[in-house]
């Protein structure tokens, strides 16, 4: 068994509103708006790193855990704009919470990499008790903010977010996990010489259709209609994208948590950040399933489904 | 019904347009579709031919015109 026990998540302080990226790339602040939802995001300081901030929100899920780090068996960590390629950064982030023999690897998979590490947790939390997943990015470092980077640099923000996955427990049991692999379409996402690179419209349609597919597979899988999902948990890649699937899956948008508006995408962390603002709305635990999903470079997607205990 | 006029009909139905663009005219330059309906209207193509389209192939270039739409389901059959 694996369970869902806690999120955390960190932000930087500096917001950057649509008018100063705007300026920058030759668009306007209300295009910015139009074509994804983004009405402003956060960017890290000079100062931050990579693994720094994601230790920030490993100590703030395990703070909410009631957990240290002395219980971990395993640290798992996504980022796609790691400041070193290898290694990356799973052993500071281990290190910085004060464990020097703890098992902990990178996935370096851009904005599906937390979602990777939730299933893997889910496989590895019988035998490694408990498992931290950590999605950190700064991304504001990896985009071009100048006309030609338009349509990626007007998307993305920093932050981490943190899962810790239980053996024993947690608010909501991980019932099922789906996820694929299609590296014939890999040139449409990836970051190379540290920037990043993507051809949005065909990103667009491609997720427009896996990731629905992915969740309608596990719906069906566990016979789950998608009116029963109590709650959506995303990527936050784009909010036009999130309303797409919530059509394409014949979900309720509501049920679709997004704080892409205040955020933007912020890759690999988003799924977690989201989840984590989600899961300290919630005055009760849940009473229905959950589904979380992500689309990334790789290409890599899929989708996970917990269950309330 | 022709193939040129099946393709139109999933087009007007993806759109909600009863549009008759010429058969070389750019589908996006149009705007008649984007990233978001192009994927509608490779659905609708796969249910009205019978077809399944790869997501590898979900690129505006092989759906830009009718005339490419024509003879990319051509290669398909």
């Amino acid at each position: 068994m694996a369970y869902l026990r806690a999120f955390g998540s960190w932000l930087p302080s500096r917001r950057v509103s649509n008018r100063e990226i705007a300026s920058l790339v030759d668009a306007t602040p209300e295009w910015i708006v139009e074509v994804s939802g983004i009405e402003e995001r956060r960017y890290a300081s000079d100062e931050d790193t990579v693994a720094g901030i994601g230790l920030l929100a490993a100590q703030d899920c395990l703070e909410k855990a009631g957990a240290t780090a002395a219980e971990l068996g395993m640290i798992l960590v996504a980022s796609g704009s790691s400041d070193r390629f290898c290694p990356g950064p799973a052993s500071q982030i281990a290190s910085g919470l004060g464990l020097n023999a703890t098992p902990s690897f990178d996935i370096p998979v851009a904005s599906a990499g937390s979602l990777i590490g939730l299933a893997l947790a889910a496989k590895l939390a019988p035998s490694a008790g408990r498992v931290l997943v950590v999605g950190t990015e700064i991304m504001s470092r990896r985009i071009n903010l100048t006309p030609d980077g338009k349509n990626s640099a007007i998307l993305f923000g920093d932050g981490a977010g943190a899962a810790l996955v239980d053996a024993e427990t947690g608010f909501a049991r991980i019932a099922d996990s789906c996820l694929y692999t299609d590296g014939a379409s890999a040139e449409t996402i990836f970051v190379v010489d540290g920037q990043f690179h993507m051809d949005g419209s065909a990103v667009i349609m491609q997720a427009s259709r896996k990731i629905p597919r992915a969740i309608n597979e596990l719906l069906a899988r566990n016979g789950i209609a998608a009116a029963e999902v109590e709650a959506f948990l995303l990527h936050q890649a784009n909010l036009n994208l999130i309303v797409r699937v919530a059509t394409a899956v014949k979900a309720p948008r509501e049920r679709f948590f997004t704080n892409i508006a205040r955020y933007g995408n912020t890759s690999s962390a988003s799924l977690l950040i989201a989840a984590d603002e989600w899961h300290s709305a919630q005055a009760t635990a849940p009473s229905g399933p959950l589904i979380f999903s992500a689309f990334g470079t790789g290409l890599n997607w899929g989708a996970l489904l917990a269950l309330p205990r | 019904m022709e193939p040129k006029a099946r393709i139109l009909s999933v087009l007007q139905r993806v759109t909600g347009k009863e549009t008759s663009p010429g058969t070389d005219e750019s589908l996006f330059v149009s705007g008649l579709l984007d990233s978001f309906a192009l994927t509608d209207f490779v659905t609708g193509l796969e249910e009205e031919f019978g077809v399944t389209i790869p997501d590898s192939d979900l690129s505006a270039r092989k759906f830009d015109t009718i005339t490419k739409v024509e003879s990319y389901l051509a290669s398909r059959a």
